[in-house]
């Protein structure tokens, strides 16, 4: 039977919902002996956690339904709010389904996190994940490679067996499949936004962070299928880019309120592991080779990533304004999120110079007042239609 | 050789220390430190490319190889820190759009350029012609980098140091830096400074830093004596500076490390403890280790209320912030390049958070201290994220009790000094009972 709309909406919004990753430990229990490997934003390179026949899982922090006790007694006032309630997970239980963290190289609190849970979960697997901002094969891939070979030999040994570059080729390919599915997803947003509003797309982006590759693809499909054949209202709102919120997550609601007051988010940052890897990656060769190749030649563009020449500053943000035919940006960053933070007005003055209205704002996952943000995306939406009008 | 600093040179057969060791070693500090910004001021005027880079993970021997001047932006905001300068700085930056959130180390900088660029001493510094991002221990250095690149269109070269997740370093990242080294660093240096790059200089240089590396870990040491001659952290800061920035490799800073062990020895030999801005510390009633930088802007006030209760600091994370030489590393004149990638990998803020914890751990016993004391600062998540787990692990395994308190690095709004001082003061007299305690069970 095809899913409805309302089928797979329910679906998504249980699994965003759930942090106690029953589906994860469904999975699991489908098949004794089964892995999970965690992984935070933005990027690991999960085709090797699934060709270890692992499932990778997204932890994206504790969103605003959690209370955090235990985690805010490791960070100071200062530090953004997702290490402590990724932290709060770990040491209430949540995370006890998870063989494994990964902890990506995106700034230094995610680094030191790599190293708490190292002290704090003693007998659980930990990797940090360091990413290179050399970008010629031979110096920075050549590093990236032997990054990914340690990881794949860890998760052959957890395993039971190696990864062969077989197993690997044939993630590669289902990634693939993956990433296709999700660009088809933002396209169809950008083109009719009023039909995908940004509050479905997350949560269906969300899914993935739980659900295995093979579910997931058909569950973006089925969604697109089902949008399409509602019948929405197009209204008059800004679209926009939405873009710094690659880590700690917005709570549900201000996505909504930032569509509810007038603005149709035509791109953002939000799962950005779905669209890091801009294009195919070939998946007959030498898979960390093609993989390396992918992240050095052919990733997104942000702020945790090195950006070698001053002209190529603020390429993908604009990319995605023309690509997404948006009028304006809206720059959410984390409190306290130094990459996002310190980006921020080296991408703002580029927008100046191109005459793309801008406007800012801080969250934190569990941000409560909504009143806020709604009058400042709404005012700004209302400043784009003038100036469009005029 | 591009010599940034004058000293007396030493004279054969004499005690070239005495002179020096009359010098409060944190004049002489600033002696170097104004040199060095004379040095900077006049260098495009004298024809001469300015190389911008940072204190982890300097690679001052090799840029000293393409006789560029030197600047250490983390240097000049710690400098306008400890002249009050910095709070109107960090305004301006926030004025001009950067988040009160964010490291207020970039913050100073930037507001220094938005003011023209007038350094600490009141002399114009130069725009730089390179920007060296020697990205090692800390996130921030390069997105400040990018900032000033966005605004001035320096160019500006990477050298990416991989964070030792595992605790350890492996050949990969070492190749890896080597590599950086030989294919876009070098050649860049030497595009921008028109000068070829001579191994043999670069030899020469490190056998200096050796030296003197020597020196600095001997006097560092002298801590586990008792009385301590020195303070570890406040006292440190200046020893650390000259080897820290502009300086490491030059017979001058040789020279100077060389005088600076022996005035410490004689201290040790004659039982002395460490000099404060108000003279001699006579009692020494509390041995500490400190993790975290200090506050700049109210450092005499900050060290004041340690040393006027008779607590001497023995050892600190903060001393090794620029190169941890006390587990052995050394600049290795054989082995050039490799050497300067494991020094960068070994940088304090490089290490896992286990390898923290465990040299705390160690310097906590090897230094016979009462307690750890951590300085957390607001702009800096490289140190501070996780520090609270780091109190209780140490408490956990030493046993001995931990403190924490909060500050900021270079802005003013963030150092609360009567809350520090009460913080501080109940901390002692803990110390105190446990020791009080102790001495009951002991005498059973
Ligand atoms: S929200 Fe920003 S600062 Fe916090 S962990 Fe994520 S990237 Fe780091
Ligand atoms: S975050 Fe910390 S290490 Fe990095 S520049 Fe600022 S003070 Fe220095």
């Amino acid at each position: 039977m095809v899913p409805t709309l309302k089928d797979i909406m329910a679906r998504c919004e249980a699994l965003f919902e759930d942090l106690h990753f029953n589906a994860v430990k469904e999975w699991k229990a489908a098949v004794p002996g089964r892995k999970a490997i965690g992984f935070m934003p933005v990027y690991v390179p999960r085709e090797i956690v699934h060709a270890a026949g692992m499932l990778p899982v997204g932890i994206f922090g504790g969103g605003d339904q959690m209370e955090v006790i235990q985690g805010d007694a490791y960070y100071q006032s200062y530090i953004c709010r997702i290490p402590r309630s990724t932290l709060e997970m770990g040491l209430t239980g949540r995370l006890d389904c998870l063989d494994g963290m990964l902890f990506p190289s995106l700034c230094d609190v995610i680094r030191n996190l790599s190293g708490m849970w190292q002290v704090l979960f003693k007998d659980k697997y930990v990797r940090y994940i360091d990413v290179p901002h050399n970008y010629l094969d031979s110096v920075g891939g050549e590093f990236y490679i032997q990054e990914m070979q340690t990881l794949r030999e860890d998760l052959g040994r957890i395993a039971g067996k190696p990864i062969s570059d077989e197993a690997l080729n044939a993630s590669i390919a289902v990634y693939n499949e993956n990433r296709r599915a999700v660009q088809d997803l933002y396209a169809y947003r950008a083109q009719k936004p009023w039909q995908a509003p940004t509050a479905e797309v997350y949560l269906v982006i969300r899914a993935g962070m739980v659900l295995p590759p093979e579910e997931h693809t058909p569950l973006v499909r089925a969604y697109l299928a089902a949008v399409d054949l509602e019948d929405r209202p197009k209204r008059d709102k800004a679209r926009v880019v939405l873009t710094g919120s690659f880590c700690e997550q917005p709570p549900l609601s201000l996505i909504k309120s930032i569509e509810m007051a007038g603005c149709y988010v035509v791109d953002d940052d939000f799962g950005l592991i779905m669209r890091w890897l801009l294009d195919e990656v070939p998946a007959d060769g030498n898979p960390l080779e093609e993989l390396s190749k992918a992240y050095l030649h052919r990733s997104a563009q942000q702020a945790s990533k090195f950006d070698e020449k001053k002209e190529d500053k603020g390429k993908y943000l604009l990319h995605q304004i023309k690509q997404g035919g948006a009028e304006g940006v809206i720059f959410a960053a984390a409190s306290f999120c130094d990459p996002a933070l310190l980006e921020r007005p080296m991408l703002q003055d580029i927008l100046s110079k191109q005459k793309i209205p801008y406007t800012a704002f801080k969250f934190a996952e569990n941000t409560g007042q909504m009143a806020p943000i709604r009058e400042q995306a709404g005012t700004f939406a209302d400043s784009i239609k003038l100036w469009s009008d005029a | 050789m591009n010599t940034t600093i004058q000293m007396t040179p030493a004279q054969p057969g004499k005690k070239p220390v005495a002179e020096v060791q009359k010098e409060d070693a944190m004049l002489l500090q600033k002696e170097m430190l104004n040199a060095n910004y004379k040095d900077l001021a006049s260098a495009h005027d004298q024809g001469r490319k300015v190389a911008a880079t940072f204190v982890p993970g300097n690679l001052n021997e090799l840029v000293m190889c393409f006789d560029f001047a030197r600047s250490l932006p983390e240097t000049n905001a710690l400098q306008n820190g400890m002249r009050k300068k910095s709070g109107k700085l960090i305004m301006d930056a926030e004025r001009d759009g950067h988040s009160e959130d964010v490291c207020t180390y970039v913050k100073s900088d930037l507001g220094m350029m938005l003011g023209g660029e007038i350094g600490p001493t009141g002399e114009k510094l130069p725009t730089p012609d390179l920007l060296l991002l020697s990205y090692t221990g800390c996130f921030t250095f390069m997105k400040w980098f990018e900032l000033i690149r966005q605004k001035y269109n320096c160019e500006t070269v990477m050298l990416h140091t991989p964070y030792q997740g595992d605790g350890k370093i492996t050949q990969s990242m070492r190749d890896y830096i080597v590599k950086q080294l030989k294919e876009t660093v070098i050649p860049t240096m030497e595009r921008v400074s028109g000068v070829k790059f001579d191994i043999d200089r670069l030899r020469q240089y490190m056998r200096e830093s050796a030296k003197a590396e020597d020196d600095l870990v001997k006097v560092l040491q002298s801590a586990k004596n008792r009385p301590s001659p020195i303070d570890g952290y406040f006292g440190a800061v200046y020893y650390i500076g000259p080897i820290f920035t502009a300086f490491r490799g030059l017979p001058e800073a040789t020279q100077y490390y060389d005088v600076l062990r022996r005035e410490i020895d004689e201290r040790v030999r004659n039982k002395k403890g460490p000099i404060t801005p108000d003279g001699e510390m006579l009692e020494e009633k509390y041995r500490l280790v400190v993790e975290g930088p200090p506050n700049w802007t109210s450092f005499r006030d900050f060290w004041k209320m340690f040393y006027d209760e008779g607590a001497v600091v023995v050892s600190s994370t903060y001393a090794k912030v620029g190169g941890v030489y006390d587990n052995g590393f050394r600049h290795d004149a054989d082995h050039p390049l490799e050497s300067l990638a494991d020094y960068c990998l070994g940088c304090y803020t490089n290490l896992s958070f286990p390898q923290r914890i465990d040299m705390i751990c160690k310097y906590m016993d090897e230094y016979e201290a009462d307690g750890l004391l951590i300085n957390s600062i607001k702009s800096c998540n490289s140190f501070s994220a996780g520090q609270l787990l780091m109190l209780r692990e140490v408490e956990k395994r030493t046993g001995k009790p931990a403190a924490f308190i909060e500050s900021d690095l270079v802005d003013p709004r963030y150092f609360s000094g009567a809350n520090i001082k009460n913080r501080l003061e109940s901390y002692f007299q803990m110390i105190k009972q446990k020791r009080a305690v102790a001495g009951v069970v002991t005498a059973h």
